[in-house]
């Protein structure tokens, strides 16, 4: 099998040996209803409520959308607008902490005996993919198709993030238990987890916990970015292809990330929903570049703060990895049930932008094997009909053609205006 | 408070720039550059300088007459001029010289838009110019130690004696600056092909068609063996092969693409070294395959990953 291309990126892992630690918690908290692909949760609390740790504060009727718990103790202060950087703006609860960080007397340790009841205890636990898609965690549970192999996403090939690392590291007893029940419930056979061999330290836990479980099994892949992207991730690991406009499940895989995995056994043990993450902050902006466990909602200043951030100094603050991640126009933008790392970046180098020299190195660095710059030089003369046959609707904006191309054209941003280009032409 | 800079994604880059790429071609021409001045002497190197310093001139000029932003930083036009002195017997007079960068840098490249855009290789086509117009100043050759007004001796392509050794290091051979010496030229294009600079596809099926035709014809001949190492080391193959058939703006842009276009050139290079009226094909076969560029780059599209080949060409 010939893996597929991307880039060697500077890994910048510098938390990798930092254990996760408790941020105090803040003031004030902003939960925002969507944090989730589907359909935003409306807030079913009042304002100058009271609420406890683990109280449902959103819900949504709707199937594909997914609960949000306070992740404070105190009262709620308002009921705002939110608008997220990227997507549609919808409310958020503004919640001020008593400190006290009561537990909702509410919760019990959920208990199922069908698959039916296990997915109903997880669309309550507000599980989502915590790896940055945000996908309702019962929609995935609950595919059509027979699943022949899980597969535990724990790529983490990004720059500096770590989140996934950490947890390895801390909770590979939960993980291997989460994925036990997954399996079980699920009745698929068995489970892969791939992680990146930059991570030798989570690897060596990992095995170690597994044991004698034989349906389970660690797979180390190269550190090459983008190991994580799903498609990536299932050739990789099976060898399937999940072909444009097919899910995972068609190729009768199942793809969940590592921290995901970890939530959800720890949710079916406490009975805990998601009220808060590990994160990773770093960045040369950044004193103390630090893992921490972070209030869902807490405001991205505190966490400046804690780490220590040099204010004059940060021009940039991304909210997720340096390849990926998306730039915050301010610090007081909410940790998300999505958010797996802040990095506070200064002023890029500047780099003269020049014409295409046809080196071709966009080309033989595309995972799916498009030709980003002929996508580029088609959308510039708004070609749909070129831009259609050579497939820039597969193009998953990994950014390695960007990366590479030493004229510095916007390659990546070039594909995702032809994306949403094509959306256009194709309802008018 | 301060305001925070707004970015699309990715938010880092490769070290890797247009300028750096040329000045790094330049550095590993730096050795033939280096062997053409010890063995031709001190001409040599004014015959280079002259040309990098004039087609920087003549790109500079152009962006300034045509209103575009200047390019000069880039170092192509550097490139080009480097190249080209390479491609030049030591005794041409400069003014010839400087006709050569004029046709590479203004009529090959800038006329069709600048770096990027020119279809043709501007030093091989400012060269093939050159030969057609000014023949005899082009092909007066002189061996290394002669003085610049000898009577021009035979190139080893044109009938001339030279040894294998000759002709691997350069000594006692007639020839263009850079055509001499093999051994400067192949540790360049190792520096390049190590730094990935230039991808192997099109030099290696370029020689390998080359050494496998003249296998053809020395088995259907009748010949000496010795035949293949002399065609791969004379003439300007190595130096047309690692530095010409790799120029990204005029050759193929994928893998596959690069190969059809090594292995034309291959073709092209041993038919005219063979039967044609030239002794030396290197440049008019690359020239050819340059214009067939856009042709290959057209079937030779990549496969992208997961869809199924479909006959006709045009998904929905």
């Amino acid at each position: 099998m010939r893996r597929l291309h991307g880039v060697h990126l500077p890994h910048a892992k510098s938390t990798a040996a930092e254990p996760f630690q408790p941020l105090p918690v803040p003031e004030k908290v902003l939960i925002p209803m969507q944090m989730h692909i589907g359909t935003p949760a409306s807030p079913i609390v009042k304002l100058r409520q009271s609420v406890t740790v683990g109280e449902c504060i959103g819900t949504a009727e709707a199937q594909f959308s997914a609960d949000i718990h306070a992740s404070v103790s105190g009262t709620v202060t308002a009921i705002t607008e939110y608008r997220p950087v990227k997507g549609e703006p919808c409310k958020a609860v503004e919640i001020t902490t008593d400190g006290e960080q009561t537990p909702c007397p509410a919760i019990t340790v959920p208990h199922y005996s069908s698959r039916a009841e296990f997915l109903t205890a997880v669309r309550h636990s507000g599980a989502v993919g915590m790896g940055g898609a945000g996908l309702p965690a019962h929609i995935k549970l609950n595919p059509k198709q027979k699943i022949e192999h899980l597969l535990v996403n724990a790529a983490e090939c990004e720059p500096y993030i770590t989140a996934d690392d950490r947890i390895m590291q801390e909770k590979f007893a939960l993980i291997i238990a989460g994925i036990c029940r997954i399996l079980e419930v699920l009745e698929i056979p068995s489970c892969i987890i791939g992680v990146e061999e930059n991570k030798p330290e989570a690897i060596r836990t990992l095995r170690k916990a597994i044991g004698t479980r034989s349906q389970i099994t660690v797979r180390t892949l190269p550190s090459v970015y983008p190991q994580g992207a799903e498609k990536v991730l299932i050739y990789h690991l099976t060898g399937r292809i999940v072909a444009p406009g097919q899910l995972p499940a068609d190729a009768g895989v199942l793809v969940m990330n590592v921290t995901s995995v970890c939530f959800l056994e720890e949710y079916f043990t406490t009975g805990m929903p998601l009220v808060s993450r590990g994160i990773t902050v770093d960045g040369s902006c950044i004193q103390e570049p630090c893992s921490l466990t972070v209030p869902i909602g807490t405001p991205i200043r505190n966490v400046l703060d804690f780490a220590g951030c040099d204010m004059e100094r940060m021009a940039r603050l991304i909210s997720g990895g340096p390849m990926m991640g998306v730039c915050l126009p301010s610090a007081e933008y909410p940790v998300t049930k999505t958010t797996n790392a802040i990095l506070a970046l200064p002023e890029p180098e500047s780099r003269p932008t020049t014409a295409c020299i046809r080196c071709g190195r966009c080309i033989r660095t595309c995972p799916l094997r498009l030709m980003p710059t002929e996508l580029e030089k088609a959308y510039q003369r708004r070609d749909a009909a070129r831009l259609r046959r050579l497939r820039v609707d597969l193009c998953m904006l990994c950014g390695c053609c960007s990366y590479v191309c030493p004229a510095n054209r916007p390659l990546a941003e070039s594909n995702g205006l032809a994306k949403a280009f094509l959306r256009k032409e194709a309802t008018r | 408070m301060k305001l925070l800079r707004i970015e699309n994604t990715p938010h880092i880059r490769d070290v890797l720039t247009t300028q750096r790429i040329m000045l790094l071609v330049i550095a590993s021409l730096m050795p033939a550059a280096v062997s053409s001045v010890v063995h031709f002497g001190w001409r040599a190197a004014l015959l280079i300088g002259f040309c990098m310093v004039f087609s920087t001139a003549c790109e500079g000029l152009c962006r300034i007459l045509m209103k575009r932003e200047q390019t000069i930083r880039d170092g192509s036009a550097a490139l080009t001029g480097l190249l080209l002195a390479l491609n030049l017997p030591v005794t041409l007079p400069l003014w010839e010289a400087g006709v050569g960068c004029f046709i590479a840098i203004v009529a090959v490249k800038q006329l069709f838009g600048g770096l990027g855009q020119n279809f043709a290789n501007p030093a091989i086509t400012a060269r093939i110019m050159l030969m057609l117009s000014v023949t005899e100043d082009m092909t007066h050759w002189i061996r290394p130690g002669e003085s610049y007004d000898a009577i021009s001796s035979a190139t080893p392509l044109s009938g001339g004696e030279a040894s294998l050794a000759d002709l691997f290091w350069g000594t006692n051979i007639g020839g263009c600056l850079g055509e001499t010496s093999a051994a400067m030229l192949l540790l360049g294009a190792v520096f390049l092909l190590a730094l990935g600079i230039i991808s192997p596809a099109a030099p290696f099926s370029y020689i390998g068609t080359m050494a496998l035709c003249t296998l053809i014809s020395v088995l259907a001949n009748g010949g000496d063996m010795i035949e293949i190492p002399y065609q791969l080391l004379s003439g300007g193959l190595l130096l047309g092969a690692f530095f010409m058939a790799t120029d990204y703006v005029t050759t193929p842009i994928t893998t596959t693409g690069r190969i059809v276009f090594g292995i034309g050139c291959g073709v092209l290079t041993f038919l005219i070294r063979t039967f044609g009226s030239y002794p030396e094909g290197v440049s008019f076969a690359i020239l050819l395959m340059n214009i067939l560029t856009p042709y290959i780059d057209r079937f030779t599209v990549s496969h992208p990953f997961g869809v199924k080949p479909q006959k006709g060409g045009a998904a929905k």
